[in-house]
């Protein structure tokens, strides 16, 4: 017993010892401590640094454009004329163009990207979820400007066909594609809030007899409410600002109509055409971009307001 | 040493009693491995029948097959016959909705709805196609008081049910599988993430429930089988090793394993 402790004594080392021999030797350790926080600090602030830049940008020279054009002519106004001889700066034909294409978008990637999610969580067996999610998220990489090619060489020309009033370029394709490239973003994100639903509320609703079509609309959809709407909302904003798509296959006619089948304009759309043109700095139209920018921003900061007052109203914590 | 058991404990000769369920050589396998083998044990109307046996001895299992909620485990086979009020109920043909409308489960960890409270309990009349708010009225009051839980949720049956205590929430969930009046209550360990004092309120509302209802439970704690059940049966390895009432069972066990688990030999 007593040679036993012996060996533990000269043979081990001394884990007290050790570690009061690191303290001393760690003043570099405690600096870089103290440092890291700090440091990691200062660049999380430069991003908020970043935005605050853009948008007091934004602000200042929107100001300068208002000074030399009306704020009530430019958002009343249905002519949009910047490189006319008399030029009027009416926004209205692209706040037109890119709302409706925001809606024909949502129509298709809403209830389709809702019904995938639906299948991949509640219906599709691990092996198939396994191989559908990736290939969805893959058709989320595609580049935008591929979206734009496919909506005016395949999909106008086919729509076309069944719609002989459809011009060359319209906001129907585009939209119908941009709903396309948003399906898996609405699908992937809806899926993920509805399998984040315990499976013990699944069970409790099952035990009660429900169905699993009850199941998914009564209570699954309903506590993955909140995700569902955040995956909507960045599908409405990821519309409103998408640019590619719409400039190839819409064209850039500055149209104020309802009708979808004529070419429009989207504000990303415009700011494209004429930041792509050379305006000069200082004139009226390149003020004009910065008012058009400082709209759209102000759609999406609305969007996002919206979205977080109806997540929260019908929020169903769990 | 024996387990003194209460003075509920009713078991009445098998003779003059119904079955609610009686199972017919039971076996079931998770994939390979044999859960329940060979199970013959009939469930007694308007009785508490308690289950009980150290971890993973099938009593679980053997609880979820009563449902068939055991389904929901991938590569879950069956063989034998479960039959509930003379129907085979592991009858493909036979439907696991209407099943589960007449068997309710209440969980081992309360699983309220992130509803109202008022809205939990409506649920289940609710999928069943009970659209009357009079009605609806009338059955979450009934089953609130059913569940022992109308006179501490009165005044915020609108608030959300994620405010209640464990306890609460667990009578909240017998009330929620009460307000489709079914006919036996399935019962997983329900105290087992309780403090003492809801356990007790818990126990108390399972001794009222059998005027009414056909009660089976799964319970580790023996004290609580003996405290509340009218029949137990002692499960070991997916075998069923002495099936009882619960007085003799605890005071005169006939099976040698059933003695040491009860006296705390193993387990």
């Amino acid at each position: 017993m007593n040679k036993h402790s012996n060996i533990n004594k000269t043979d081990t080392l001394d884990i007290n010892d050790l570690i009061e021999e690191n303290k001393r030797s760690s003043s570099l350790v405690a600096w870089i401590e103290k440092t890291i926080p700090k440091a990691l600090f200062f660049i999380a602030f430069l991003s908020i640094l970043t935005t605050i830049g853009i948008v007091l940008v934004l602000i200042t020279e929107t100001f300068s454009f208002f000074q030399r054009v009306s704020i009530i002519e430019f958002f009343t106004g249905t002519v949009l004329r910047p490189l006319s001889q008399n030029p009027q700066f009416g926004v209205l034909p692209l706040i037109t163009g890119t709302i409706l294409s925001s809606i024909i978008a949502m129509l298709v990637a809403g209830p389709i990207g809702m019904m995938t999610a639906i299948f991949l969580s509640e219906y599709a067996s691990d092996r198939v979820r396994g191989l559908l999610k990736p290939i969805l998220e893959l058709l989320a990489g595609i580049p935008t400007i591929v979206y734009g090619f496919f909506a005016f060489t395949f999909v106008t020309p086919l729509l076309r066909q069944f719609i002989p009033a459809l011009g060359a370029t319209n906001i129907l394709s585009p939209g119908l594609v941009m709903g396309i490239m948003i399906i898996p973003m609405i699908a992937s994100l809806s899926e993920d809030a509805m399998a984040a639903v315990p499976k013990s509320m699944r069970e409790g609703a099952l035990a009660l007899g429900a169905t699993k079509l009850e199941i998914t609309f009564k209570v699954v959809i309903p506590a993955a409410f909140s995700g569902i709407v955040a995956s909507f909302v960045l599908g409405i904003s990821r519309a409103i600002g998408e640019t590619m798509i719409v400039t190839i296959a819409s064209g850039s006619s500055k149209n104020f109509t309802f009708d979808v089948t004529q070419s429009m304009q989207t504000m990303t759309a415009y700011v494209v055409e004429v930041a792509a043109g050379d305006a000069p700095a200082g004139s009226t139209i390149y003020y004009s971009l910065y008012a058009v920018a400082m709209t759209l921003f102000v759609f999406t900061l609305l969007m996002n307001i919206l979205a977080r007052y109806i997540s929260r109203r019908f929020r169903e914590e769990y | 040493m024996k387990i003194v058991t209460g003075l509920t404990n009713t078991a009445q000769p098998e003779k003059n009693l119904r079955k609610v369920f009686n199972t017919e050589d039971l076996n079931l396998w998770y994939g390979s491995k044999h859960a329940l083998k060979g199970i013959n044990l009939p469930i007694y109307e308007k009785e508490v029948t308690a289950m009980i046996g150290p971890s993973g001895c099938g009593k679980s299992t053997f609880l979820k097959t009563l449902n068939r909620m055991v389904e929901l485990v991938p590569n879950v086979e069956t063989t034998g016959m479960i039959h509930y009020r003379n129907q085979n109920i592991l009858d493909k043909s036979f439907k696991v909705e209407e099943l589960r409308t007449k068997v309710g489960m209440v969980f081992q960890k309360p699983n309220p709805f992130p509803k109202s409270i008022y809205d939990n309990v409506a649920y289940g009349p609710r999928i069943h196609g009970i659209k009357s708010k009079k009605i609806l009225d009338e059955i979450v009051e009934k089953s609130l008081r059913g569940g022992a839980i109308w006179d501490e949720v009165k005044d915020r049956l609108k608030d959300s049910a994620y405010g209640l205590s464990g306890g609460q929430q667990q009578r909240l969930c017998i009330a929620r599988a009460l307000a489709i009046e079914p006919d036996v209550i399935l019962m997983d360990e329900p105290t087992s993430a309780l403090d003492p004092k809801s356990t007790l309120k818990v126990e108390e509302l399972i001794q009222e429930l059998k005027t009414d209802y056909s009660i089976v439970i799964v319970t580790h704690n023996m004290q609580q089988a003996a405290r509340i059940s009218d029949r137990t049966a002692f499960m070991l390895n997916g075998e069923l090793v002495e099936f009882t009432d619960t007085n003799r069972l605890f005071s005169n066990p006939e099976d040698k394993r059933t003695e040491d688990y009860i006296t705390g030999r193993f387990g």
